[in-house]
């Protein structure tokens, strides 16, 4: 289907149905149950999960295939979050000119800084990348206020002008982001016994959006520029020295990528139509990299798993707390119910992070394939021990 | 005139700073070839072990004082420091007073067993990966060891004040005749940067284990041949390359509160400094450390701000790209180290 193999078929079906259905599997208890909490189906929500999802596919396509580690790769994400709201300041609060203003630019972004930082490569590349996005963030921060609005972030008035709509509503209100007229938060909410599901408008727009981005990256990863680019990863000196320029090669991966990330940054922007500087620094750009990695770098759906996994335990993570731990492990004695709280405590709640840098951790050392390697794993170890031999002489070793 | 002197002493202590961290990360790449992410969180351990210091030496005990009466009539309770009951009020009270220069020695201790335990736990698995997985795994260090501080201390900036002798501002500007009032522990944190750094280069240049190491720098296979235990040589130098990390955090805690993500904030800038001293190059670092220090400070300044507005946030990673791009080995770069 749509020139894929059945294999990669299935893997986009598979995507399309976890995404489209979104809303009842990310929302398993009923409302009213003490777990409600932990319920992670609310529009706005599963709008970072499919967004985020569209940024690491497009980081992947330049980390995963040509092993070049950008470590400034937010930059582009902020980019395109700017000139979306730019975009529902001046002409109108559709978003679809909003969301290609933002892949536009971005692109032209990363078409400048990668034709500069792609002439060296390793750590260099790396560090050019850094300098790159932290030299955007601090100029976005200061000497561009008229542009970006400085530390409050850029926000709509109702003095814009928008040209195409109209500067406040009837009512005297900022218009809100809309598709032809279809509200971007107007909200369908199906309640079914004691379950409520919420379909987002937004979240459709964006999960469409995250279908297409990944048909795309699976096209890229299957053709001959992505053949190309894995090649560059294996060993760049020695297609250098078969004659062939990899620059241009490796250029379009980088701006493929910072479009990927400025699509992300006017999906953002559009869902909630504010940018902020904070969007650009390099914390931001690590989140994608670890997002990556643990999902499993150079993997097609490595990226979508990462972000939306890092997504979702932060959020619950983050509700977790004391009560809640106490409510668990209620069952034990007291002592041991305070020590056991007690030493789950630092992880929990605000202490995200530290789960988080842990698991990254464990993946790097333990796991580089990440999540997907893990799944492979534990498939082949389900498959049992009757094919060993078939396994063994199947394990491919890569060409040195 | 005035303005100028006053602009690179601005940047001198800064530049030590940066100099300092950059330093330690080219002293363990030049060393194990590993690209550290980790060693800003070295730089805030350090200035933690302060913070850790000062709070030990101030923990006190608490008396009913019947002598002394609030406004009440109430017996005054007296919190009185372990310290100044053990060494006498006024021994007692300089020990707590000088609390960030003695967190040097605890800080010592502290830095080379974090260094130890890391470059053996962790990093010593990395030598034979990709840079970008080593530069991945110390990027998670990095995160944890700034959560674990976050955890224990909060995410407030702790203020930690230099012992009140240093804690003024002099005339330094006399000696050149001139009229330039700047604080003492700024100059004190110049000269301390510039001993540890002269301590480090005198330490490779001439001793027997200094040599050893520079050797295994050079060729660390023909130096293995040669019967010498390499690996545990450059295991100390990382070990050292922490410590340096640490007591600049140490000293630089009464100029900058410390808090939890403040060795992110360094690590981005050092690493620019290394590479535009040029990967592998001990002075090299250096020199590229105070040398941005210094531009840093000038961009600030107003004169050059109104003709270039913004000058002052990106001067640092222009040079850095302009330098790249233009001399990719760095200023001082050795020949072989990380090219491709």
């Amino acid at each position: 289907m749509f020139g894929l193999d059945n294999k990669d078929t299935r893997m986009l079906l598979v995507v399309a149905v976890l995404t489209l259905c979104a809303p009842f599997i990310l929302n398993p208890f009923p409302t009213d149950s003490a777990m409600a909490q932990f319920n992670a189906g609310y529009p706005d929500l599963m709008q970072r999960f499919v967004i985020f999802g569209i940024f690491a596919i497009g980081f992947n396509i330049l980390f995963g295939l040509t092993g070049y580690l950008s470590f400034g790769h937010a930059a582009f994400l902020g980019v395109g979050s700017y000139s979306a709201v730019w975009m529902f300041k001046l002409l109108s609060m559709n978003v679809v000119p909003a969301i290609m203003l933002s892949v536009v630019i971005s692109g032209l972004f990363a078409l400048l800084i990668g034709f500069v930082s792609l002439r060296r490569s390793g750590i260099y590349f790396s560090i050019l990348t850094l300098a790159f996005a932290q030299m955007s963030f601090n100029l976005a921060y200061s000497v561009l206020t008229p542009i970006t609005n400085g530390e409050t972030g850029l926000q709509l008035t109702l003095e814009d002008p928008r040209v195409l709509g109209v500067s406040a509503t009837a009512d005297g209100s900022i218009p809100v982001t809309n598709l032809f007229g279809m509200e971007m938060r107007s909200t369908f909410e199906m309640v079914v016994g004691p379950w409520a599901f919420q379909f987002n408008a937004g979240y459709y727009l964006c999960a469409l959006i995250l279908l297409a981005a990944f048909y795309l990256s699976i096209r890229i990863f299957r053709s001959p520029f992505g053949m190309m680019l894995r090649a560059v990863k294996s060993n760049q000196q020695r297609m250098n020295y078969t004659g062939l320029n990899t620059k241009p090669y490796t250029l379009a991966a980088f701006v493929i990528s910072g479009m990927y990330a400025g699509l992300a940054g006017g999906l953002m922007a559009s869902m909630d139509p504010l940018a902020g500087a904070e969007r650009m620094q390099w914390t931001a750009s690590g989140e994608v990299v670890l997002m990556t990695i643990l999902g499993g770098a150079g993997t097609l759906i490595g990226p979508v798993l990462g972000a939306g996994f890092i997504k979702y335990f932060e959020n619950i993570f983050s509700k977790i707390n004391d009560n809640v731990l106490h409510g668990w492990f209620s069952f034990m004695p007291d002592g041991l119910e305070d020590f056991v709280v007690f030493i789950i405590h630092p992880f929990i709640g605000k202490g995200w992070h530290l789960t988080l840098g842990i698991l990254f951790m464990l993946v790097v050392v333990f796991l580089p394939g990440g999540l997907v390697e893990g799944g492979q794993r534990i498939a082949k170890w389900v498959k049992g021990r009757k094919n060993k031999d078939d396994s063994a002489s199947a394990t491919k070793t890569p060409a040195e | 005139m005035d303005a100028i002197l006053l602009q690179i002493l601005n940047g001198l202590d800064k530049g030590s700073a940066y100099a300092l961290i950059a330093l330690g990360l080219t002293l363990i790449f030049g060393t194990l070839g590993v690209v550290n992410f980790a060693h800003g969180a070295l730089f805030m351990i350090g200035a933690f072990c302060a913070v850790t210091l000062q709070r030990m030496l101030s923990l006190s005990y608490v008396v009913i004082d019947e002598t002394q009466k609030d406004f009440l009539g109430n017996p005054l309770k007296v919190k009185t420091p372990y310290v100044e009951s053990w060494f006498g009020p006024e021994m007692g009270g300089a020990i707590i007073d000088w609390a960030v220069p003695l967190a040097i020695l605890f800080a010592i201790p502290i830095m080379i067993t974090v260094g130890f335990v890391m470059e053996r736990g962790l990093i010593k698995h990395f030598y034979k990966r990709e840079h970008a997985d080593q530069i991945l795994v110390t990027f998670g260090l990095a995160i944890v060891l700034q959560e674990v501080i976050k955890y224990f201390y909060g995410a407030n900036p702790i203020q930690t004040p230099s012992p009140e002798a240093l804690s003024g501002v002099a005339n330094v500007g006399a000696l050149f005749g001139m009229d330039i009032v700047y604080p003492v522990w700024r100059i004190v944190y110049f000269f301390f940067s510039v001993i540890i750094i002269g301590g480090i280069f005198s330490f490779l240049q001439f001793t027997t284990f200094g040599m050893v190491v520079r050797a295994g720098m050079a060729d660390r296979e023909t130096v293995g041949l040669l019967g010498i235990n390499i690996d545990r040589r450059f295991t100390i130098m990382f070990g050292i390359a922490a410590a340096v990390a640490g007591l600049a955090g140490v000293m630089y805690t009464p100029i900058n509160s410390p808090n939890y993500h403040m060795g992110m904030d360094f690590l981005v800038l050092s690493f620019v400094v290394v590479v535009v001293g040029g990967m592998g190059s001990l002075p090299g670092a250096v020199l590229a450390g105070f040398m941005l220090g210094i531009l840093e400070s000038f961009a600030s300044m107003n004169e050059i701000k109104s003709i270039l507005p913004g000058i002052d946030q990106i001067i640092i990673y222009v040079v850095a790209i302009i330098i790249l791009l233009t001399r990719p080995r760095g200023l001082m770069g050795r020949k072989g180290v990380m090219e491709e």
